[in-house]
């Protein structure tokens, strides 16, 4: 038995609704250290920070799905959704942050979409996984077809560009951390164009 | 020293966070005897409760050891900062290199409680000690064609591990106009809260000019030099467009990636509401002078 095999068996004991309860209670963990004041000096920040990069890290963990599988034969094929939609809780609840307990004004928020291009990038990020999210259930499948369903979870590599520009964007000077991000999410992307890519059939049925 | 910011209490007075409180409250009566005392923006003591020891000392920025707020904390110990000594040079008398205990010793240490605003838009307010960085030039002798003051942070890669990145252009260098570094306001701080300031906020000594965004007042210093043309500065060599030569804090200029409008006041809380940003930092009162005649908006 191989590595990969013993992996697998593993992984085939895991619901994927692990993922929605360890997600869940790790963002009421997060505020909750922020209500009882164990964020540091400035628990907005931290609290917005953590959970706009935990997003990233579930985006780059989706997007390495396929990769992983392809490679070294780790079929993780059964949590995408959940990572998905993870990763979607987290970005919504990052943005909820930034808009009421950082920026703390409506008419400030869309200022800053509108004028500040990091934010404006950020928001267009969001904006894509929307249909995403909103898709990433059984009925939706079936009634789009399958084809045209994934077409549309296609989006998720723009998001997660934008995603990964807007980091790099919000910190001052050239820092390394959201370089990396920008790199690995590139290039997990380019994968996907530099290996045979799958014919559509085989597209297909990973999906379902 | 005609324009000298009058204080009785010298850092012995500070020695104690908890009996901190009784003695505000002795200064800000002093400021008041002394007429300093302004309405709303005024840079006396009296409205300003400090910000706690732990987090001025745990959310820092200093690049040289790293990008995360905790990151200086966790690795400016590895600088060593005895000996320690200043080369000044340039247009001044008396060039050379200035031993950190000779300063010392010739300087007037006092308790400065400053508010203190990043260019991030949140804000503390530190009770510094130090002395005015007029004195220090005085003693150097400044030759009446400098105009500008360089000041230029320790180069140690070895010991400071954020300098691995390029993340700015090392050394860190800053810049003065001449009056800015004459004003009284203008202090080399050597300490916080009476102890010495320790090496994540730029020990053992650093330039503090509380009407400027933080990243103007330049950690760890080596060396100054007097010069008749402006200065290079490390943020507005990254970013000229986003960091300017003055760097004056204003409410109404914002930063192009966000607002300047207000600011998150550090150790309030997650429910805090933000702060609106005052004009020079509240300090218009005794600053906005310098500055007259200038278009703030072109020489932000």
């Amino acid at each position: 038995m191989t590595l990969s095999d013993l992996i697998n068996t593993g992984l085939r004991r895991i619901p994927p609704w692990t993922i929605y309860l360890a997600s869940f209670a790790y963002a009421g963990w997060l505020l909750w250290l922020g209500i009882d004041n164990r964020l540091g000096a400035d628990p907005v920040k931290a609290l917005e920070h953590q959970l706009g990069e935990v997003a990233l890290y579930l985006l780059v963990f989706g997007l390495a799905v396929s990769p992983l599988r392809r490679t070294l034969g780790i079929n993780l094929l059964k949590f995408r959704r959940a990572i998905g939609l993870a990763c979607f809780f987290f970005v919504v609840c990052h943005l909820l942050v930034w808009a009421v307990l950082d920026v703390q004004r409506l008419d400030r928020v869309w200022a800053d979409i509108v004028k500040r291009p990091y934010i404006t990038v950020g928001m267009a990020a969001f904006v894509l996984l929307l249909p995403l999210a909103m898709t990433s259930n059984n009925v939706s499948v079936r009634k789009m077809g399958a084809a045209a369903w994934g077409k549309l979870h296609k989006l998720i590599y723009p998001a997660a560009i934008l995603g990964a520009v807007h980091y790099v964007m919000l910190v001052k000077g050239w820092q390394v951390r959201p370089l990396v991000f920008l790199g690995v999410i590139l290039g997990l992307i380019a994968w996907r164009y530099l290996s045979k890519l799958p014919s559509r059939q085989s597209a297909t049925r990973e999906i379902l | 020293m005609a324009n000298r910011w009058k204080n009785t209490l010298t850092d012995r007075d500070v020695t104690d966070e908890s009996v901190y409180l009784n003695r505000r409250h002795i200064i800000a009566g002093a400021a008041a005897g002394l007429g300093l005392s302004g309405i709303g923006q005024s840079a006396s003591a009296d409205d300003l409760e400090p910000t706690s020891w732990d987090d001025i000392t745990s959310y820092c920025n200093y690049y040289e050891f790293g990008t995360r707020k905790d990151d200086p904390s966790k690795y400016a110990h590895m600088l060593t900062t005895e000996p320690w000594s200043v080369k000044i040079d340039g247009m001044v008398d008396k060039p050379g290199d200035y031993a950190f205990e000779d300063i010392m010793s010739k300087m007037t240490v006092e308790e400065r409680i400053y508010r203190f605003r990043c260019v991030e838009a949140w804000s503390m307010v530190v009770p510094w000690n130090g002395f005015e960085l007029a004195d220090l030039l005085e003693l150097a002798g400044v030759q009446s064609e400098a105009k500008y003051v360089a000041f230029e942070t320790v180069n140690r890669p070895e010991e400071m591990p954020g300098m691995r990145y390029p993340v700015l252009d090392w050394p860190y260098v800053e810049g003065l106009r001449m009056d800015e570094a004459m004003h009284p306001l203008t202090i080399m701080a050597t300490g916080i809260y009476g102890k010495d300031i320790p090496n994540q906020n730029g020990a053992p000594l650093r330039l503090v000019v509380p009407w400027k965004y933080g990243f103007k007042s330049i950690k760890s210093i080596v060396r100054i030099t007097l010069t008749d043309t402006q200065p290079p500065t490390s943020w507005n060599k990254a970013g000229p467009r986003e960091y300017g030569f003055y760097s004056n804090v204003n409410p109404e200029v914002d930063h192009p990636r966000w607002s300047q409008a207000s600011e998150r006041v550090l150790g309030t809380g997650l429910f805090a509401r933000r702060q609106d940003t005052l004009m020079f930092n509240g300090y218009a009162e005794e600053v906005a002078s310098l500055y007259e005649g200038m278009d703030l908006t072109k020489f932000y």
